[in-house]
Parts: C-alpha cells; structure tokens; sequence
C-alpha cells in the first residue's frame, strides 16, 4: 500500500505531499502522522505542498485537520510551498485555511517552527544590506 | 464571360492611362489627406493595387472569393492598416477603392459604343468596386480593435507593478478601480513576486483607489488570504478617512488585517517584522 512518507529532522517532521490524495490516503497519512508525532515528542509538522499543481477542498479540508490533529498533540502545522495559483484556487474555493500556519519554502517554514518554538516570531534572516 | 472579359481587357489595356487619371484624380481631390500621406506612397499603393486587380479580373472575372483575387485583397489590407495607424478614417480608407470608378468608367464610355452593353459593364465593375471598398473598411475596423485591445492589455499590466521595497518585502501600489478581471491579475502578479522576492511582508497600497465598496473590499480580502497561504503578511495602506468611514458603515470585517493610513507608516512596520529598523546617520 502507498504511504506518504514521514521525515523527522531534529524537533520537526517533514511531509512531503507528490501524489494525487485520496481518502484512504488521507487516513493512512493522519494515522501515521500523530503516532511518529507522539513517537519522537515533535513540536513541529512541516507539510510541503510544492509539487502538487492540483489541491482541491478535499486536501484544503485534510491539511485542517491535521493541523488541528497536531495542535492538540502540542505541535505546530506550517504548510509550506504553495503555489500561486493554487493559493487562488483556494481562495475562490473560500478555503483561506485560517487555522493553519504558511510559509513560502521548507527553509521559511522551518524559521517559522523554530521561532515560535523559543517562544517569539522570528522573521527571516539577515536583512542588512 | 465574354463580357465580363472586355472589361478586363479594357482595363489591362489601359492599365497606365487608368493609373495616371486615378492617381491624378486623388491627388486634386477635396479628401486628401495630404498631411498624412506623400504623394510617392500614394502613387505607389495605386499602382500596386491597379496591377493586382488588372490580373484579377482578367484570372477570375469578378468573382472576388476565387483565389485569384487573394493578392489584391493583400495589397487592400496592407493599405488599409497602413491608413488606420496614420489616422485615416474609414470613409477616407474606401474612397481609395471607389475613386478608381471614375477613371474606369470614363474609359468603358470611351471603348463601348452599345448603350445597354455600356450599361451592363458599369454595373459589373460598380458591384465589384463596392465589394472591394467594403472588404478595405472591414480590415480597418479589425486593425483598429487589435489596437483597442492592445491598449487594454497594456493597460492591465501598467496598472499592476509589483515593486520590491527592501529585502522580503514587496508593496503594490493599486490604481483605479477593482473589478474582478483586474484583481485576477493584481492576484497573480503579486503572488508571483511574492515568489521571486522571498517576500514576507506585502503591503497593498490602496491610495489610487477611487472608491471601496463590498465587492472591492471583497477582492482585497482575497487577495490577502491568497499571499497568506503564500507564507506572506500583508498590510493595507493609503486608507483614507472618507474610504475608512465608507467601510465600517457598509460593516465589512477588515479586522483580521493590519491596516495603516500611509504608506510610510506599514512600511515601518514591515521593517520591524523583518527584524530591521532605520537609523539617522547624522544628528
């Protein structure tokens, strides 16, 4: 059976959607998830949409309850990578994903986790020019 | 056909003298716009035209879908697109096809001596001529709505620039009034930047927009949430008094975003999220 596959760097997990998703799929990834999530004590779940050209309600919907999943297991969602017009799509979908955290790359999306794990908003790197 | 060929005959015969009475009878005419158009390029298009048709007629008789009639259909179209863009008008752009009856009907007068016949030829080549000088408004109507829609494409894209005002912060600067195919493009274009510049602060400067009512306030709201998704925070600014007033009475919710009244103010604000401050240098 296929599964999405669970990184873990450091205090964070990595998820890297590719695929088309679908229900069992969805299941299989939110079963995976909060039990690696309780298993290594992460603070922090990263999901990288980047390659998916393609998300509709159902992944909008499913990326909200994961966050809500890990929020209760004391961890924060950043979703990470999205694309333009996906992020438009979206938006006339009235899917704004209010609960959930975003970030423009993994790089961003690990700042943001590692800020808010020291208890502040971190804000990007080095800005001196 | 037989007939149908003397005038053709007629015409090709006296292709040169056609040539000079038209092209000296447009020169003395009322409507030359002889501020717009040389001589030599005049005398050119007539000749090139004349020469065109002369084959024309004589390959195809008068039936101006067959193939033979496509090169003086090229050359029209050439004429009259070169006249839409030096300001002709349309009127002005068939004349130079109906000018030519004049020449060719003096000629058909001249060459048949039978009445009816006379008669007959004229109304071929009148139909004919019309058809051609219709054909030429037709090509200027299309290059003149290619360059309308030109404009608006241009238009568009001038009133969408997304800058880059420091290092992970863009600004868009909106003017003029929001619709929906506008804030398609002001959408897309910023989140684009907000790709290439790493952005985390976008801020929407709203100071050229005449008037917000729900459905632009609307528009901006999406805009916002779609740059959200992107990882990137927005600020609205240039929010003026009347425009502030306009927005609480009509009860739309701008709460859940960071509002300044000018654009110095939310880019202030930008540099202290990006952890940057500004400093005089001299006291």
């Amino acid at each position: 059976m296929e599964r999405i596959p669970i990184l873990k760097m450091g205090e964070f997990l990595l998820v890297t959607i590719q695929i088309d998703m679908h229900d069992q799929l969805a299941i299989t990834l939110q079963d995976d998830l909060t039990q690696q999530i309780v298993k290594h004590r992460a603070h922090g779940v990263l999901i990288d949409i980047s390659s998916l050209e393609i998300v509709d309600s159902f992944i909008g919907r499913m990326i909200g309850n994961i966050a809500g999943m890990a929020r209760m297991l004391d961890a924060e969602t950043v979703l990470v990578g999205m694309k333009p017009a996906v992020a438009i799509t979206l938006v006339e979908l009235g899917m704004s994903l209010t609960g959930v955290r975003t970030a423009l790359n993994v790089e961003k999306g690990m700042a943001v986790l590692q800020g808010s794990l020291k208890g502040k908003e971190f804000f990007g790197r080095d800005i001196e020019r | 056909m037989a007939q149908a060929t003397a005038v053709a005959q007629i015409i090709s015969k006296n292709e040169q003298q056609i040539l000079e009475q038209w092209v000296s009878l447009q020169l003395s005419a009322p409507t030359l716009r002889a501020d717009l158009i040389k001589e030599r390029e005049l005398r050119e298009q007539s000749r090139e035209f004349l020469q065109q048709f002369s084959t024309a007629i004589n390959a195809a008789s008068e039936n101006t879908d067959a193939v033979a009639w496509n090169p003086v259909k090229e050359v029209l179209a050439g004429v009259s697109r070169n006249r839409a863009t030096q300001g002709f008008t349309p009127s002005e752009t068939a004349m130079f096809v109906f000018s030519l009856k004049q020449p060719i009907f003096e000629l058909l007068r001249k060459e048949i001596q039978d009445i009816a016949k006379f008669a007959g030829e004229s109304w071929r080549v009148t139909a004919l001529l019309d058809k051609l000088g219709l054909y030429t408004t037709e090509v200027y109507q299309k290059s003149r709505e290619s360059v309308i829609a030109r404009q608006q494409e241009e238009m568009m894209e001038l009133s969408t620039p997304v800058v880059e005002l420091w290092n992970n912060i863009v600004a868009l600067p909106l003017i003029g009034t929001l619709d929906s195919a506008r804030t398609q493009v002001v959408m897309e274009s910023l989140l684009e930047k907000i790709v290439e510049n790493e952005a985390m602060i976008a801020i929407i400067d709203i100071t050229g927009v005449p008037t917000v009512d729900t459905l632009v306030a609307q528009h901006l709201l999406k805009t916002v949430a779609a740059a959200r998704l992107m990882g990137a925070d927005c600020i609205i600014s240039g929010m003026r008094p009347q425009i502030a007033q306009t927005i609480v009475h009509l009860g739309v919710n701008l709460s859940d975003v960071l509002t300044k009244a000018t654009l110095a103010d939310a880019f202030a604000v930008a540099l202290q999220r990006t952890g940057a401050s500004v400093t005089r240098i001299k006291a």
